[in-house]
């Protein structure tokens, strides 16, 4: 196996659009459902994709999602403009949340967005840089089991 | 609490709450195999789990989103609540009936609860 089994896609996410919010994690769920990779994984990607998604809808101004499909795993690196994240730490914590009553009418801001990509994933990177963005690796193995 | 504990089908879940069925009523024989309850969907991503009913209040679209990212069967609405147009559209093409029921929250969950439907922390997991 070598890098002709790879399938790459990029994603553009547009901030505060909470009418498309999700659509990009659909896709990409569809885009697995169709590959025939195995139900626990794609639900795994999807919930880390959505949460991911969602945060950029809600707190950035533009984000890039790219999504790599390896023999050996899914990779989901997600890129965004936006105000970046002060305390890592703290939002890291479950249960902590800066949204606004707007994002929590949509279901939203829970503080359980970067807690649950982490929980959903294998390997879960982030970095950020005030008042530049953040970004986030999240790597989902094919064969290995948690 | 001992309590018999079962799969039900969607139509003897629109019997026990008097649902209207807003889409999916040639669905009506697919099995929920749990049920859970919440209006926050960063939460049903945290304890979702495949195969389960999701009763909510929130009516945008999101909740169906939701849905199919987390493979939930089938979504009641409570208080007499409707999905908006978005959400239905997005149903229809995911295949995933939504009702609508009059009863609260509280009481739609308990009438399932006590009929033996059980909630996702009693199912195993189903990955």
């Amino acid at each position: 196996m070598d890098g002709e089994n790879r399938i790459e896609h990029r994603f553009e996410i547009k901030g505060g659009d909470f009418g498309n919010a999700g659509n990009v994690s659909t896709k990409i769920k569809d885009i697995l459902k169709e590959i025939g990779i195995p139900p626990s994984i794609i639900r795994r990607v999807a919930i880390a994709t959505y949460e991911a998604e969602m945060n950029v809808v809600m707190y950035a101004y533009h984000g890039i999602l790219n999504f790599t499909l390896t023999p050996e795993c899914i990779e989901i690196i997600v890129n965004d403009k936006g105000p970046g994240i002060e305390d890592i730490e703290l939002a890291m914590q479950e249960g902590y949340s800066t949204a606004t009553e707007e994002m929590r009418e949509m279901g939203f801001g829970a503080g359980m967005g970067l807690p649950n990509i982490k929980k959903n994933s294998d390997e879960f990177e982030i970095t950020s840089e005030v008042n530049k963005g953040t970004k986030l690796r999240i790597v989902i193995y094919l064969n290995k089991k948690q | 609490m001992n309590r018999k504990i079962k799969k039900m089908t969607l139509r003897e879940i629109k019997e026990l709450l008097k649902c209207e069925v807003i889409t999916g009523n040639d669905n009506l024989d697919l099995e929920v195999l749990s049920g859970g309850g919440c209006d926050l969907m960063s939460d049903v991503l945290a304890f979702g789990k495949p195969g389960m009913l999701l009763l909510t209040g929130l009516t945008n679209a999101q909740s169906v989103k939701t849905a199919d990212i987390v493979d939930i069967k089938a979504i009641i609405y409570v208080r007499g609540k409707k999905p908006d147009k978005e959400g239905i559209e997005l149903a229809k093409k995911k295949g995933i009936p939504l009702l609508s029921t009059k009863h609260m929250m509280f009481e739609a969950c308990g009438i399932l609860y006590s009929a033996g439907l059980p909630s996702v922390n009693e199912t195993e997991k189903n990955d």
